[in-house]
């Protein structure tokens, strides 16, 4: 028998057949065209590189990929309808768990809506705190992104450096709001608590060392040739299939496009701080990685500026009747005990009207649609996931790419089954 | 705000016989105000298509389409459809009214991030989209029944979901809850309303 032909083989094209050598039994005449479906196969919901929970159906033509479907809705916990059903204070935490590596920045989102719809100026100390706190929330969420995707591709040490600096930033989250991750600290009306003292001091100690780290796992990276070649030209996103897919944040600037809300329409204390948005040239994984890495640099540089600028002053908007008094006036006052009661048995109304509110979390373009019906109970609360629309990109950007290309893609897509499900 | 004043004007001069009404919130707060049109379900892919192409208009992002339920209007479903103009910098709502049963075209041949995102409202509330090139559940567990946003369907749904050794599968049995979903009121009777 011919060592070329293997009859036990998968042969998923007929062009495999006429590769093999013509001195064998099987004669070219003899070949039936035949209607071969694709192989498909089950990258399935416990996958380690699956990022979570992603059912991804593959239908591949060998090692190609003919057709990436992926399956979501197993990490759906129904937020939405539950959000119906609690007042304005008990809905807040669902949003710390909808992405959960970058929590405060959907508790902004959500606060920023609740705000507008009522109306409320939040004091400039609050903002700061708040600008300070989405920085490092926005460098907790690129470190977990770029090593996890390292980790997928195969660099396993930029992995554990990583996450030792998170776990230097979710002691700052700890000490500023009593939980490492889902800290439920920015609320509508400002944030929870005033920052410890010493606090400061050491996020500006962090802030120094932290520009050696970024550059130690650079140093393994960006310059590493497997690093380039399983990422150079790998899910290439063209200026107009951003736009069209929906894509926002750091997939479309990776392709090009000069889209950062911070800076295009500004929020909180962004107009006054100097900083700039990094962008790419190419569309391609390469890219968005870079950018992810000089977007942490640049965070580092806001951090700073807030830490110089703050101002004194109160944490929580003057209306009692939406931010909480203190306990210690709780337990002095008559009045301040009245509306602690209304506010956490009750909670507040909110006048009837609706509001779509977006910020610039770290994954793309965060919004919350809130319908108020003048009830203490948001009517609809729509929760617009960067993830989403991003997770539906990657049928057409792992089209003639490999299996092993699609871990790359999932990778760079930066998903979190959090927000994808709700 | 006076951008939207200005895209105001321009819209009701040019699409008038395509929208019932516009409205820009003035009051609200601090950011932006953004301009809010309400048009006929069979107008939505005409709307669209003029947004999304015209020169000075140019939205060429749909950022979010979702779906509110008013059980008791007769337009049971409100579907807002948010556009964005990156090269313009704005945003516009476009808001639509559907009676149950009533399907809707699709906006899947002119924006892409549509195609999800119709999935999600046909899997969560039950609007059918025609001419939608894939429109199956998407959030749902596979065989679930009924659409869970909607107002009449409960909280706690219909079904529970357990493995059973014997049968050596996952069943799906009535619903069977240890004490019963409390929804308290929290007005007083000296309080208006």
């Amino acid at each position: 028998m011919n060592s070329n032909l293997d009859l036990n083989s998968n042969v998923s094209s007929l062009s495999d057949l006429s590769n093999f050598s013509t001195n064998n039994k099987f004669e070219k005449n003899e070949l039936t065209f035949k209607n071969i479906k694709n192989f498909t196969l089950n990258f399935g919901p416990q996958h380690p590189a699956a990022h979570g929970v992603l059912r991804l159906v593959l239908e591949l033509d060998g090692e190609i990929v003919e057709r990436a479907d992926p399956h979501i809705g197993l990490l759906h916990r129904g937020t939405e309808k539950l959000i119906e059903y609690k007042n304005y204070t008990q809905a807040l935490p669902y949003f710390d768990r909808l992405d959960y590596v970058s929590m405060m920045a959907q508790e902004h989102g959500y606060s920023l809506a609740v705000e507008q719809l009522l109306s409320v100026n939040v004091p400039l100390r609050a903002k700061y705190i708040r600008v300070l706190f989405l920085e490092i929330t926005r460098i907790l969420n690129h470190l977990m992104a770029v090593t996890t995707h390292a980790l997928d591709v195969g660099a396993l040490t930029p992995f554990l450096w990583g996450f030792e600096e998170r776990e230097k930033l979710m002691e700052f989250y700890e000490r500023v709001s009593g939980a490492r991750m889902h800290a439920a600290y920015i609320r509508p009306g400002g944030v929870n608590y005033d920052i410890p003292k010493g606090l400061l001091e050491d996020i500006s100690k962090f802030i120094v060392q932290f520009n050696d780290r970024i550059d130690e796992i650079e140093e393994l990276l960006t310059e590493n040739r497997i690093w380039k070649q399983r990422l150079v030209d790998i899910g290439t996103v063209s200026y107009k299939d951003a736009l069209n897919w929906g894509f926002s944040g750091v997939m479309l600037r990776g392709s090009g496009i000069s889209w950062d809300l911070r800076k295009n329409k500004p929020y909180e204390i962004y107009d006054k701080i100097n900083f700039s948005v990094p962008i790419g040239k190419n569309g391609d994984c390469y890219d968005r990685y870079l950018i992810r890495v000089e977007e942490m640099r640049q965070s580092l540089s806001i951090m700073q500026d807030c830490i110089n600028n703050i101002p004194n002053g109160f944490v929580k908007v003057d209306d009692k009747k939406i931010s909480p008094p203190s306990r210690a006036s709780m337990k002095h006052h008559m009045e301040s005990l009245i509306h602690h009661f209304k506010i956490y048995s009750q909670g507040y109304a909110v006048p009837k009207s609706e509001t779509y509110s977006v910020v610039e979390a770290p994954k793309g373009e965060f919004g919350v649609y809130l319908v108020s019906d003048g009830s203490s109970k948001p009517y609809r609360c729509r929760i617009k996931a960067p993830g989403f629309l991003h997770l539906q990109g990657l049928d057409f950007m792992s089209k003639n790419h490999m299996i092993a290309d699609v871990v790359t893609i999932i990778g760079t897509l930066d998903i979190v089954f959090g927000e994808v499900d709700r | 705000m006076k951008n939207n004043l200005v895209l105001l004007n321009y819209l009701n001069k040019n699409l008038q016989k395509y929208i019932s009404y516009i409205e820009l919130d003035s009051e609200g707060s601090k950011t932006d105000n953004t301009l809010k049109i309400f048009v006929l379900p069979k107008n939505i892919t005409f709307v669209s298509k003029f947004l999304k192409n015209h020169s000075n208009l140019q939205f060429k992002q749909l950022m979010d389409l979702t779906a509110i339920d008013y059980p008791n209007k007769l337009n049971r479903f409100e579907l807002m459809y948010n556009f964005l103009s990156i090269t313009k910098n704005n945003r516009l709502i476009l808001k639509s009214f559907v009676k149950s049963n009533r399907s809707v075209s699709s906006l899947s041949s002119l924006y892409n991030s549509s195609i999800w995102l119709e999935r999600e409202i046909w899997d969560l509330f039950g609007i059918f989209f025609n001419h939608h090139p894939d429109l199956r559940r998407i959030l749902t567990d596979y065989g679930f029944d009924g659409f869970p946003l909607r107002k009449d369907f409960p909280l706690t749904g219909y079904v529970e979901v357990r493995y059973d050794d014997e049968k050596k599968r996952v069943l799906q049995e009535p619903l069977e809850v240890s004490q019963e979903f409390r929804v308290f009121d929290f007005l007083s009777p000296w309080e208006k309303k």
